[in-house]
């Protein structure tokens, strides 16, 4: 993706390219679309807003003395006479990993211009992150009519439930927004405006699929944060 | 134009590999589902979680994220702020241990 832009700029890999990025007192990652840029730099600030979630919550369950409820128990679920222990977190993490696995793989197509596949597989993302967000309500209102609070739950110790709420429920957030923007691109993928170069709603700049591939790194990032809550609070 | 062209190449990558990926993500969240259905307790269940965490956070960003295909600008700026995440981690442990540590002694001697 070297930027013809820059005259004579050639892109070298390895620490020589890196030097060649930042040392030569000009634009720094030369040829990186905008956005592509902004977004890594975006993720890296959400990476430190979840780090702090986590970390406040590591602090919290390490410092009290009452006995953390057990999570293979408060999230398992009774199907067909059985206790299945974490079986909804499990079905979530597949259904997460098979959009990210699409989201991958749409943003290929794009680059190949094959607007249908990048389409259908952007659609197939948005459907499993509507799905994990489905599932995510289901789990939220079986615990509340348990009488998990922020304050107190029946389990152990009371802080449990104001980590619970806060930490998925910010990744809750983060999966809703993401299956707006699939929405909304993969319309744009199926009406050609990464073919045409049309504008977008909010800015000037042509439209290219480049933009597939900025919406895959937020939703790869969505997933990356589920593995990390995954093991820290459902496995822990 | 032949840039362009030569460049166009290098961002596609064979379906293969996105696959195989896939996959991997796959047998790695049912093992790190399988630490809690044979209920594995202990340093044991501790160092499995990491090991499945770590191993499917660095598939995500080196072939889903392309950092491994990235240029090294890019990776380096990403990844070294990270080690502040570290650092932090380690004095929130200090803390609990700390806070822990205080909450037992008021507790045997009595405020």
């Amino acid at each position: 993706m070297s930027d013809p832009k820059i005259e004579g700029y050639e892109f070298k890999p390895g620490f020589k390219g890196m030097a060649q990025d930042t040392g030569s007192d000009q634009t720094m990652f030369k040829g990186v679309h905008w956005g592509k840029a902004m977004m890594w730099i975006f993720l890296l600030s959400d990476t430190f807003i979840f780090s702090c979630f986590l970390i406040s919550y590591m602090k919290g369950r390490g410092s009290t003395l009452i006995d953390w409820p057990n999570p293979s128990e408060v999230f398992g679920l009774h199907v067909f006479g059985v206790d299945v222990p974490l079986l909804l977190i499990a079905i979530m993490t597949f259904v997460l990993i098979t959009s990210s696995g699409t989201m991958a793989l749409a943003v290929k197509y794009g680059y190949e211009k094959n607007k249908k596949m990048c389409g259908w597989l952007i659609l197939a993302t948005a459907i499993g992150g509507l799905t994990f967000v489905g599932m995510q309500a289901f789990e939220w209102s079986k615990l509340i009519h348990e009488g998990v609070r922020p304050w107190e739950n029946p389990f152990g110790a009371p802080q449990f439930g104001s980590f619970f709420f806060m930490i998925t429920g910010f990744h809750g957030t983060h999966v809703s927004i993401g299956v707006i923007f699939l929405f909304i691109y993969a319309y744009k993928t199926f009406k050609g405006h990464y073919d045409e170069g049309k504008r977008g709603w909010f800015t000037s700049i042509k439209g290219d699929y480049v933009e597939i591939e900025i919406l895959g790194l937020y939703w790869h990032f969505v997933d990356l944060v589920w593995v990390f809550i995954f093991a820290f609070f459902y496995l822990w | 134009m032949s840039e362009i062209k030569k460049q166009e190449q290098t961002t596609t990558h064979k379906i293969g590999i996105y696959l195989w990926i896939w996959g991997l993500l796959f047998v790695l969240s049912f093992f790190s589902y399988m630490v809690d259905w044979y209920q594995f307790q202990g340093l044991l269940r501790w160092s499995l979680i990491l090991l499945f965490m770590f191993l499917k956070a660095g598939l995500i960003m080196a072939f889903f994220m392309h950092l491994f295909w990235e240029r090294y600008a890019l990776v380096n700026v990403l990844l070294w702020p990270m080690t502040a995440i570290g650092c932090f981690i380690f004095l929130m442990v200090a803390e609990f241990e700390y806070t822990v540590f205080t909450r037992l002694f008021y507790f045997v001697v009595g405020g």
